[in-house]
């Protein structure tokens, strides 16, 4: 079998053995390793899969089927601050489609995409549950709420800075 | 631990938690036998923690050792409800309800109010408890509040929820000691099937029956599964829940475990909930500790154990038996029914799978009793029901009412009305499987039969509130986008029928519609709701079909009109800017993403800089020139 020399440190292959030797016993283990693989990774690239497929003793295809079925699971790389824009209801008629636009327009990418440098990725999501302060969006862990398209720049403008 | 030994442990906090539920004098004489003369109450659930609560705890700390005060308790607890007002924090035994704290409010509180001898701080209080005459009245008599009924929610913003001793001085674990001391299997299914209560994830099956069936079922291995894959966007009374009273969850599916012959059990949580997750493991590893989850459960000869599943982002997991294929480890996709999950569920075994607040249902009902709680709610529907209350409404947050309030009293009395002076339009109910109320049908009292019967359904229990400003073709259109993505394309109906309605609503909001439209979406709306495989897709045209029977008008404006009077769907605006008007101030260029504003040569006789105007090709309509201009000069037609 090809060996996927693209992605990652042995460190993180030796993490991501070790999860698949402490879980192949739970039944319906898949879903969990593949969660712990996207934090040793980052994303999920055909390698890793192809790992976790042969570790598991199952098909690759059975992996990606899984992978491309979530929305969590990424088959690129991501920022180092991921933007995520909320457009569940509450914050959609509260315009959050505009703090998106807007986001997008600070960042310079679109929704999907992660800058060249890989500081910045953009995605959406449905729900964080923090209706009431929508419009929302999170950048990694951290929530922003009560936004406004002026707000965004400044959100995007301190982590420019915090880089420098 | 033995039922001693969890006695003891109620006893020991007993009046520690009673402080919280009464106020004033009553609560001055209990605080006195706790050895605190105050309790500090932090909101620390996801609303107020996004916006900084637990900043607000490490000055309350700072600020209280830099005062020498050691008799005040801070306790974390989950969520208070009037999420629109975190970070909040409450003051026993006055009850004093502090609202939008930040760390330089906390220190103030303490310097003022926490010190012996204080007094309540009242131009920080939630000035809807503070009267026009100066006098502060319990926030548990405020609108927001009093019409409220705390039943699935009786320990969110009480009790630590990190804390297990907390949890049972308030009354978790009570009923799982009655049931395994006096109950058998069968007692508590009846008790479950004369309280009447029905599930609250959306469908409203009868919990008390699934019970039955599972445990009718034959098998060797059974399991008992809690749904927490909140997948409807606008609702999070399960979050809270989860957050705020996690032990009530472990506690109710240990006794239907009981009842049905099941000892291993999984709670399916969305992993958008990081919070709800920690809370969960933190509560399953105390109970584990305390002998009140894992073998031999209060030494009374029963086993059962918990493990936690995350999802990782699909509404379709919401489905019960797409959710038991992703529990398997398996693309989340949904199974034919019958065989039903209580013959043939998780793994292939026997299985119930009940919802965050259907399971925080159950205790209340074994203690107090069925016909307690079957005294509360309407013909159909018993018990409460949590709403989670967004958009255009002033008190965002999460309500409890018993079934058969009005909407008009959520929205009007308990939900403060609409900000801004604007119109109450709709509610949208059930999320994107649900369908808009509107103006017209605002003292319809809720319940499930009444809400299906206009058109619209529970749901898990999102209500968003629309005014005038909504476009209900754009709000079908947003609801299609969803199911159409996350339609999960096992079956054609909903992968296919999804797609083909929202390009025709699509074209509808881009202003190219034609009136034999409405009869394609009604045809094929009818065609997915009798061959779709699961509820996603049999409901998924819901929201169109709502929305036709009590807005047709939009539809046909938008139709032959092309006209969108809300002002939402962008084909069919412009933006100009009155030459005349504009005083050149520029703030509109500065606004526009598209760097479509610029100056013109022209100069009004009246002002000294060139006023502006908006080139239409790189206009793209999103308004925020107008929403910043002060002086009217621009307009929308």
């Amino acid at each position: 079998m090809e060996q996927c020399t693209a992605c990652g440190t042995e460190e993180q292959k030796q993490k991501l053995l070790a999860v698949i030797d402490a879980s192949r016993e739970t039944p319906g283990c898949l879903m969990h390793i593949l969660q712990e693989a996207q934090g040793i990774y980052g994303y999920l690239p055909i390698g890793v899969q192809q790992m976790i497929a042969e570790g598991l003793g199952i098909s690759l295809s059975e992996v990606y089927g899984v992978v491309t079925f979530y929305s969590q699971f990424s088959l690129k790389p991501k920022g180092k601050h991921r933007i995520s824009v909320c457009l569940g209801t509450a914050c959609y008629v509260k315009g959050a489609d505009k703090i998106l636009a807007e986001v997008e327009n600070a960042v310079g990418i679109k929704c999907g995409e992660c800058t060249e440098d890989g500081l910045f990725s953009i995605d959406s999501c449905r729900c964080v549950g923090a209706c009431g302060l929508a419009p929302v969006m999170m950048v990694g862990d951290e929530v922003y709420g009560k936004l406004t398209p002026d707000k965004v720049k400044e959100i995007i403008d301190g982590y420019r800075r915090e880089e420098k | 631990m033995t039922i001693q030994e969890l006695e003891a442990i109620r006893q020991k906090k007993k009046d520690l938690i009673a402080v919280r539920r009464v106020i004033r004098e009553e609560g001055e004489k209990l605080a006195a036998k706790t050895g605190y003369r105050k309790q500090v109450l932090v909101c620390g659930g996801t609303g107020c923690t996004s916006s900084h609560s637990m900043q607000v705890i490490e000055q309350l700390e700072s600020s209280l050792k830099e005062n020498g005060i050691d008799d005040v308790l801070i306790v974390k607890t989950g969520c208070f409800g009037l999420c629109a007002l975190g970070p909040i924090m409450i003051v026993y035994p006055e009850g004093a309800f502090y609202a939008q704290m930040t760390p330089e409010h906390a220190k103030t509180v303490v310097e003022k109010h926490l010190v012996k001898g204080g007094e309540i701080v009242k131009e920080l209080l939630y000035q809807g408890t503070v009267m026009e005459n100066g006098d502060i009245i319990p926030f548990s008599e405020t609108p927001f509040y009093k019409k409220q009924m705390r039943i699935a929610l009786r320990n969110c913003g009480v009790i630590a929820a990190e804390d297990i001793e907390e949890a049972i001085a308030a009354g978790d674990y009570a009923a799982i000691e009655k049931v395994l001391t006096e109950m058998t299997p069968d007692d508590v299914i009846n008790e479950m099937l004369a309280s009447g209560l029905r599930g609250r994830g959306g469908a409203g099956f009868p919990t008390g029956r699934k019970w039955a069936f599972a445990k009718a079922s034959q098998g060797d291995i059974k399991y008992v599964c809690c749904n927490a894959d909140e997948g409807d966007p606008g609702a999070f009374m399960d979050r809270s829940v989860l957050e705020g009273d996690p032990h009530c969850v472990l506690e109710a599916m240990t006794i239907a475990g009981y009842a049905i012959g099941a000892h291993q059990g999984y709670i399916y949580v969305r992993a958008e909930y990081p919070v709800a997750v920690k809370r969960l493991q933190i509560a399953i590893d105390q109970a584990h500790k305390y002998g009140l989850l894992g073998k031999n459960i209060l030494g009374l000869g029963f086993d059962f154990d918990i493990e936690i599943r995350l999802g990782a982002g699909a509404f379709v997991c919401g489905e019960e038996t797409a959710l038991m294929t992703s529990i398997e480890g398996h693309r989340g996709e949904p199974r034919p029914r019958p065989p039903f999950p209580a013959v043939k569920g998780l793994f292939g075994k026997p299985t119930i799978l009940n919802n965050v607040e259907t399971w925080a249902n159950v205790n209340p009902i074994i203690v107090k009793g069925a016909a307690w709680y079957s005294s509360i709610g309407t013909e159909t529907s018993k018990g409460t029901k949590v709403f989670a209350l967004g958009g255009k409404i002033t008190n965002v947050g999460l309500v409890e009412v018993p079934m058969g309030t009005t909407l008009r009293e959520i929205v009007e009395e308990i939900g403060g009305g609409i900000p801004n002076g604007k119109k109450f339009k709709a509610a949208q109910t059930g999320g994107p499987s649900g369908g808009c109320i509107p103006a017209s049908c605002i003292d319809t009292p809720i319940d499930y039969d009444s809400l299906l019967a206009i058109g619209s359904m529970m749901g898990s229990g999102g209500m968003i509130i629309l005014d005038e400003d909504t476009c209900m073709v754009d709000i079908s259109k947003f609801y299609l986008e969803f199911t159409a993505d996350e339609s999960c394309g096992k079956c054609t109906p909903c992968r296919i029928g999804t797609k083909r309605l929202l390009q025709l609503l699509t074209k509808i909001t881009e202003g190219k519609g034609e009136e034999e439209d409405i009869v394609k979406i009604e045809e094929l709306a009818s065609h997915m709701k009798q061959s779709s495989l699961c509820a996603l897709g049999q409901s998924a045209p819901n929201p169109v079909l709502s929305t036709l029977r009590y807005f047709r008008d939009e539809y046909i404006e938008h139709i032959r009109d092309k006209k969108c009077s809300a002002g939402v769907c962008k084909a069919m605006l412009s933006y100009t800017i009155d030459k005349d008007k504009c005083i050149g101030c520029g703030k509109c260029a500065k606004n526009c993403p598209a760097n479509a504003i610029e100056r013109t040569d022209y100069t009004a006789p009246n002002h000294k800089l060139a006023s502006f105007a908006i080139d239409t090709q790189k206009c793209i309509k999103c308004g925020a020139c107008l929403e910043g201009c002060k002086f009217g000069a621009i307009s929308r037609q």
